[in-house]
């Protein structure tokens, strides 16, 4: 197979996936549903820290805090203020984005596992807060009720359905613009980044500026995710960002492959799909998803698609070795 | 001002349990520069064991003993069998020892089921020691003396004797310290199981005041992270200093302002990053 067949095999698949994402959901049951809107939020999600893990290779331990900032975002003006989709949506990743302006600062100074201790201990300021801070956030309870939003549209979105295709609308925006940015020159110089910090400096680039904004996108893409999270749920509690969301972002996107968008996408399917299937038929889900943990770490390093390529290429080889 | 010598005496007992945590985890941290999320677990599990052996037994002495020989073994075996080969990987390190921490959580409520547990204190500990006008319980200055009595042995083993000159060695330069004939692996899974048994002794001591419950490993864990991240990463003077400073912070904080309790615990953590990003006592 040459380069330009694999090349259209490949946007096939994409027009395929998207044609089933776009036609299935209304025959879907509604457990199913539930699974796949789930799967296209954290997707966003791990999309956004994978611009910062995969591309420029800075494994943050705190992202679930852009999630929980831009829930409570919604939580707080939807409740309190009775803010429109549009408000909560804006301030959402405005928050989440000067959040991460301030983080950044702090956690890009260190690298390593230094930043990751800081990330995490900047995540954990975050968490504290809608802990404690009842008087806003109404502590370990959380924040119910809150309305499924309203977009003026004729159609309601307190159904699953229509806001199935409203979480699938914001998730094909963030994919395309996701998708721009890892494929211009700011992408590429991200990737080099990670490849050589020392030698992409020395080409005169500004590493810390590019590191730096990278930083400040993925939280506001997190701040997205936590919004339509926020509706979704119709609920928002500090569970939503504790130190073990964070982490099992991390192994969304280890799992499914880092540097790809499409592996963050895969990673978070298998990560809700087992989480939820699991526990119906298990008690020792935990237990299982602990031995998810190790065994992706241990068997595939490189991801799922990192894995399947290997696989893709090795099979190539063999054919090419057989007619020679 | 009884209320303020109660509330210091209370941060600082809690920050000698911190401390016991804390000195564990920077001196793995320091070692190996490993994120290590399965510390926690072994508080959790130090104290279901102790629990354990003191119903089987009635023996305090024993229980703790058996409690520290079982973490440090099975710290040993997480090493040998899951960290050994990870090293500078830290996304690696922390998905594992996260997963592992998951499994022992799992584990440990198969076994021990999801009630909190709590150690019954021997007759020598429990009672208040009477002190002028104040009275303090005997347990929390059992605590304080525990975590003096261990800050002082690892000090003296780090700095003082030939295996902390070689771990030292190790700590700054792994190759050198090799070439020139050092066991650093050896070495190394000797500081995991160490810091494996430390925070079992934290389990088993904070079982006598703290209830320990599935869920625990992971909340006592973000306090150690705050501790070694504040004290510096690797410093154990740092860590008796950072958990000082912890304790009293929680203490005070969920007295006077309850409402930012965490915050006045995470917010002072931030600023010191904010000057220092490697901690008060962190190198690079």
């Amino acid at each position: 197979m040459d380069g330009t067949a694999a090349v259209w095999w490949r946007r096939l698949g994409f027009a395929l996936v998207l044609v089933l994402l776009v036609a299935g959901p209304p025959y879907l049951p509604p457990f199913l549903l539930t699974l796949l809107t789930q799967t296209l939020i954290y997707a966003i999600l791990a999309m956004g820290l994978d611009l910062i893990l995969g591309y420029t290779g800075l494994s943050s331990l705190g992202h679930a805090a852009y999630l929980g900032l831009g829930a409570y975002s919604v939580g707080i003006l939807a409740t309190q203020y009775r803010a429109g989709f549009w408000t909560t949506l804006v301030v959402g990743i405005l928050l989440a984005t000067a959040v991460a302006a301030i983080f950044g600062l702090l956690a890009l100074r260190a690298t390593g596992v230094y930043f990751l201790m800081i990330t995490l201990a900047l995540g954990m300021v975050i968490w504290g807060l809608a802990n404690r801070w009842v008087s806003l956030t109404r502590g370990d309870n959380g924040i119910s009720s809150i309305p499924r939003p309203d977009l003026g549209l004729p159609w309601s979105f307190a159904a699953a359905v229509p806001y199935y295709y409203l979480v699938l609308a914001g998730f094909v925006v963030a994919f395309a613009v996701l998708r721009m940015i890892v494929r211009s020159p700011f992408g590429h110089t991200l990737v080099g980044i990670r490849e050589s910090e020392s030698r992409m400096r020395t080409l005169g680039y500004n590493v810390w500026l590019h590191k730096y904004i990278a930083f400040l996108i993925s939280g506001g893409v997190g701040g997205f995710a936590g919004v339509l999270w926020c509706y979704y749920n119709s609920y928002v509690s500090p569970s939503d960002l504790d130190l073990a969301v964070s982490i099992e972002i991390l192994l969304m996107v280890a799992l499914g492959g880092r540097g790809t968008l499409f592996g963050a996408t895969i990673g978070a399917a298998v990560i809700v799909l087992l989480k939820n299937l699991v526990s119906v038929y298990t008690q020792r889900w935990l237990l299982i998803l602990g031995l998810v943990y190790v065994g992706t770490i241990r068997y595939a390093p490189e991801g799922i698609v990192g894995a399947v390529s290997d696989w893709a290429h090795w099979s190539r080889l063999r054919l090419l070795w057989r007619s020679s | 001002m009884e209320f303020w010598v109660t509330q210091l005496f209370n941060g600082v007992s809690y920050g000698a349990l911190l401390f016991l945590l804390g000195g564990g985890l920077t001196l793995i941290f320091g070692m190996m520069r490993i994120v290590n999320m399965t510390h926690g677990s072994h508080y959790l599990l130090g104290c279901y064991v102790a629990v354990t052996v003191l119903t089987r037994t009635g023996s305090y002495v024993l229980a703790m003993l058996v409690a520290v020989a079982v973490i440090a073994g099975l710290g040993v075996i997480e090493w040998d069998r899951f960290l050994k080969g990870f090293r500078g990987q830290e996304l690696a390190q922390v998905l594992t020892t996260m997963g592992l921490a998951l499994i022992f959580q799992d584990l440990a409520l198969l076994i021990w089921g999801g009630d909190p547990h709590n150690i019954r204190v021997p007759g020598l500990l429990s009672g208040r020691y009477q002190f002028g006008v104040f009275s303090f319980p005997v347990y929390r200055i059992f605590i304080i003396v525990v975590a003096l009595a261990v800050a002082v042995i690892l000090w003296l083993v780090v700095e003082r004797t030939r295996i902390g000159a070689m771990m030292r060695a190790a700590v700054d330069d792994a190759e050198m310290a090799r070439g020139i004939g050092i066991n650093v692996s050896a070495i190394s899974v000797g500081v995991f199981s160490l810091g494996a048994a430390l925070a079992a002794v934290a389990g088993v001591v904070a079982g006598g005041f703290l209830s320990v419950y599935p869920g625990a490993d992971f909340e006592i864990l973000s306090y150690a992270f705050v501790v070694v991240i504040v004290g510096g990463m690797g410093s154990l003077k740092g860590a008796l200093i950072g958990a000082l400073l912890v304790g009293l912070l929680d203490n005070f904080g969920k007295a006077l302002f309850p409402e930012l309790s965490y915050f006045t615990l995470f917010a002072p953590m931030a600023a010191i990053l904010a000057i220092r990003p490697t901690g008060l006592f962190g190198r690079v």
